[in-house]
C-alpha cells in the first residue's frame, strides 16, 4: 500500500475540535496555573540557537540575557517543554490521519518559490508582533481570552482585524 | 484544591512531562480542526471557511466556563489562576501586525508548529520566520522599550471593565460566541450556494447544535445563578492550606520587624489600619491607610493588593486579634501574597519605645527611625518576613 495512494482522513467538526481544545487548554490552567502558549519557546528557541554562535551576544542585550545568559540554557523551560509536546502532538496526530507527507500548501496563483518567500515573511512579521503584544494567538488570545482578560480580548480583535483590513490587498496569495 | 503547580510540588522532571502531554493535547486538537492547512487558515479572512473562528471561540468558552464554574462550587481557585496581564496599546498594535502576518503567511506560531510537524514545508518555513522575526524584537526592543511598557494594568478582567460579575460576564461571553456561531453559519452557507465555498467533511444536525449551544449557556447560567464565592465561602474552602500559618504565627510579627520594613527602602509596604476613625485620627503609624472590614470584600480594592509589584509587603494593624486575624483570612484567599499582622496591633507599641529616645531628638513613635532598633537587644525579635513572589503573571509567553 503506497502512502500516496491513500487519501488523507477529514478533519473533524470545528466545534468539536474547539470543545478538545478547551479541555487541553483547561487542564494546562488547572495542573501548572497559566495556560497555553508556543512564541515564548520560539523566542527561546532563538536565543539558543544565537548562543551556540555568539555567546557574548546574548549576554550583552539584556531582552536575551534574561532568557540565556551566562550558563543560563534558553531552551531548558517548560514553555520549549509544551511546544515539543505540540509538535510531537501535531506529528502523531497527523500521522494516524495519514497527513503526514512532504508538501506546499499554498493558493492556485502563486508558484512554490513565491508561497515560501511570504511564509517566511509571514513568519518575521508574525514572531515581532507576538513579542510585542507579550504572546500570540495560543498564550494571548485563547490563554487570556478563557480567564477573560481585557488585553487579550484586545489583542484577539486586533489579529483579526489586522486580517481582515489587508485580506483584499493580498488575495491573490490565496484565491482563484 | 485546583490548580497544582506540578513542577513545584513534583519535581521538574514531572513537571516537564506534564507540559510536555498538555503540548501534545494541543498538538493534535490544532492537528484534528486542520490547522496544519494554511489555505484553510487564511480562508478565515475571505469569510469561506470560517473554522478559526469557530474552534478558537469554542475552546476560550469551554475552557471558561470549566474554570469559572469549578471556581464557583470551590474545586479551583481563580485567585492563583495566571491571568494574562494588560498591556493595552501594544497589545493592539502587536495584534494588527501579527493578523498582517497570518494572512501573508497563513499561519501563527502554533499553528505553524503543528503544520511543521506533519512535513508541511510552508509550515517550517513560517516557523523559521517566527523564530528570526522574535530574535529581531530582542534586538530593537530599546526602540519600543517605552511603548511596549504603557499602558499596563495587572489583572484587568473583562468583569472590571463591564462592571458586571464574573459569573455575568461568562454568560454575555458565552451568548456572544452562540451569536459568532450562528454568524459563522450563515457565512459560510452563503459561499457554499454561489458556489465558491469550501464543502464540509462532516454531518452534524442543526439538533444536536442546538444541544451543544444549550449544554454550554445552562452551564454559564448555572456558573452565574451559583456566584463565585466571597472571601468568607473562600476561607471555608481554603483555610486547610493556610491555617497552619496562623497557628504556627508565623504571620505575627514583631513591632521591631515593623520598624526595620518600614525603613527599607527596598520594600514597598502597604499599611492597613483596621481601628476605628477616632482611634485612627487619635494615633496612627505613618503612611497607613484606615480601612474597615466591609473594603476586604471590595475586588478593586483588594486587586490593588493582590497585584502590588514583588517587593510588595501588606500589613494588617488592629487591637482585636480576632478581627486581624480575619482581615487576614479574607486577603489571604483573593490572593495577595506578603500579608502579615502586626503582633497585638498598636497596644503595646509605646510601651514598647519608652525611653529609648534617639541621642539628641525624642522619638517620633508614628516614624520610628532605623537607628532605634539599635537600643534593643539583637534577639529582641524574630525575623518573618519573608518576600514571596509569583512569578506566574507571565505565563508562558514570557
Amino acid at each position: 500500500m503506497g502512502e500516496s495512494t491513500v487519501q488523507p482522513r477529514n478533519f473533524v467538526n470545528p466545534y468539536l475540535a474547539g470543545t478538545l481544545l478547551g479541555f487541553v487548554l483547561f487542564s494546562a490552567f488547572a495542573l501548572t496555573h497559566g495556560g497555553l502558549g508556543a512564541s515564548g519557546a520560539i523566542s527561546r528557541i532563538g536565543v539558543a540557537t544565537m548562543d551556540l554562535f555568539f555567546p557574548s551576544h546574548v549576554d550583552r542585550v539584556g531582552y536575551f540575557a534574561a532568557m540565556g545568559g551566562g550558563a543560563k540554557s534558553a531552551i531548558d523551560h517548560s514553555s520549549v517543554m509544551m511546544l515539543l509536546g505540540t509538535f510531537a502532538g501535531g506529528m502523531l496526530s497527523a500521522r494516524l490521519n495519514r497527513r503526514l507527507r512532504f508538501e506546499i500548501f499554498k493558493g492556485p496563483r502563486i508558484t512554490n518559490g513565491q508561497r515560501l518567500v511570504f511564509a517566511l515573511l509571514g513568519g518575521v512579521i508574525m514572531g515581532y508582533g507576538a513579542r510585542l503584544a507579550r504572546g500570540c494567538t495560543s498564550g494571548q488570545a485563547l490563554s487570556g481570552g478563557a480567564v477573560l482578560s481585557v488585553g487579550s480580548w484586545a489583542f484577539m480583535f486586533s489579529v483579526f482585524g489586522g486580517g481582515y483590513l489587508l485580506a483584499y490587498f493580498v488575495r491573490k496569495l490565496w484565491n482563484e | 484544591m485546583l490548580p497544582i503547580d506540578v513542577t513545584a510540588d513534583f519535581g521538574k522532571l514531572i513537571g516537564y512531562a506534564v507540559f510536555f502531554l498538555i503540548g501534545a493535547g494541543f498538538g493534535a486538537s490544532l492537528e484534528v480542526a486542520g490547522f496544519g492547512d494554511s489555505r484553510r487558515l487564511a480562508a478565515q479572512f475571505y469569510f469561506k471557511d470560517m473554522t478559526v473562528l469557530k474552534t478558537m471561540f469554542t475552546g476560550i468558552v469551554v475552557a471558561c466556563i470549566l474554570i469559572f464554574f469549578s471556581s464557583s462550587l470551590g474545586w479551583l481557585d481563580f485567585a492563583q489562576i495566571a491571568v494574562n496581564q494588560t498591556y493595552l496599546w501594544s497589545g493592539i498594535v502587536g495584534g494588527l501586525i501579527m493578523g498582517v502576518g497570518f494572512v501573508i503567511g497563513g499561519y501563527c506560531p502554533g499553528t505553524s508548529v503543528v503544520s511543521a510537524a506533519s512535513f508541511k514545508v510552508d509550515g517550517i518555513v513560517f516557523f523559521a520566520g517566527t523564530v528570526i522575526g522574535a530574535s529581531v524584537f530582542g534586538e530593537t526592543v530599546s526602540c519600543v522599550y517605552d511603548f511596549w511598557n504603557s499602558s499596563f494594568t495587572d489583572r484587568f478582567l473583562l468583569s472590571d471593565l463591564l462592571g458586571w460579575s464574573l459569573g455575568a460576564t461568562v454568560v454575555g461571553v458565552t451568548v456572544m460566541a452562540l451569536c459568532m456561531f450562528y454568524a459563522a453559519e450563515k457565512c459560510e452557507e452563503y459561499f457554499r450556494l454561489k458556489g465558491t465555498g469550501t464543502g464540509m467533511s462532516w454531518k452534524i444536525s442543526n439538533r444536536n447544535y442546538l444541544v451543544g449551544a444549550g449544554v454550554l449557556l445552562s452551564m454559564a447560567l448555572i456558573t452565574w445563578g451559583i456566584g463565585q464565592p466571597d472571601p468568607a465561602r473562600k476561607w471555608k474552602l481554603l483555610s486547610s492550606r493556610y491555617e497552619s500559618l496562623l497557628v504556627s504565627r508565623d504571620v505575627f510579627i514583631h513591632p521591631l520587624e515593623y520598624v526595620k520594613t518600614w525603613n527599607d527602602s527596598g520594600v514597598k509596604l502597604v499599611t492597613l489600619d483596621l481601628r476605628s476613625k477616632e482611634e485612627f485620627e487619635k494615633f496612627h503609624l505613618s503612611g497607613a491607610k484606615n480601612i474597615e472590614m466591609a473594603a476586604l470584600f471590595n475586588s478593586e480594592f483588594v486587586s490593588t493588593l493582590a497585584s502590588l509589584p514583588d517587593q510588595g509587603v501588606v500589613i494588617i494593624v488592629s487591637n482585636d486579634e480576632q478581627v486581624a486575624t480575619q482581615a487576614w483570612q479574607w486577603l489571604k484567599v483573593q490572593g495577595v501574597i506578603n500579608l502579615y499582622i502586626l503582633e497585638n496591633g498598636l497596644q503595646t507599641w509605646a510601651q514598647i519605645f519608652a525611653g529609648k529616645d534617639l541621642p539628641h531628638e525624642p522619638l517620633d513613635l508614628a516614624r520610628p527611625p532605623l537607628k532605634v532598633l539599635e537600643q534593643f537587644p539583637k534577639d529582641a525579635f524574630r525575623t518573618k518576613i519573608k518576600l514571596k513572589t509569583k512569578k506566574r503573571a507571565g505565563g508562558l509567553c514570557s
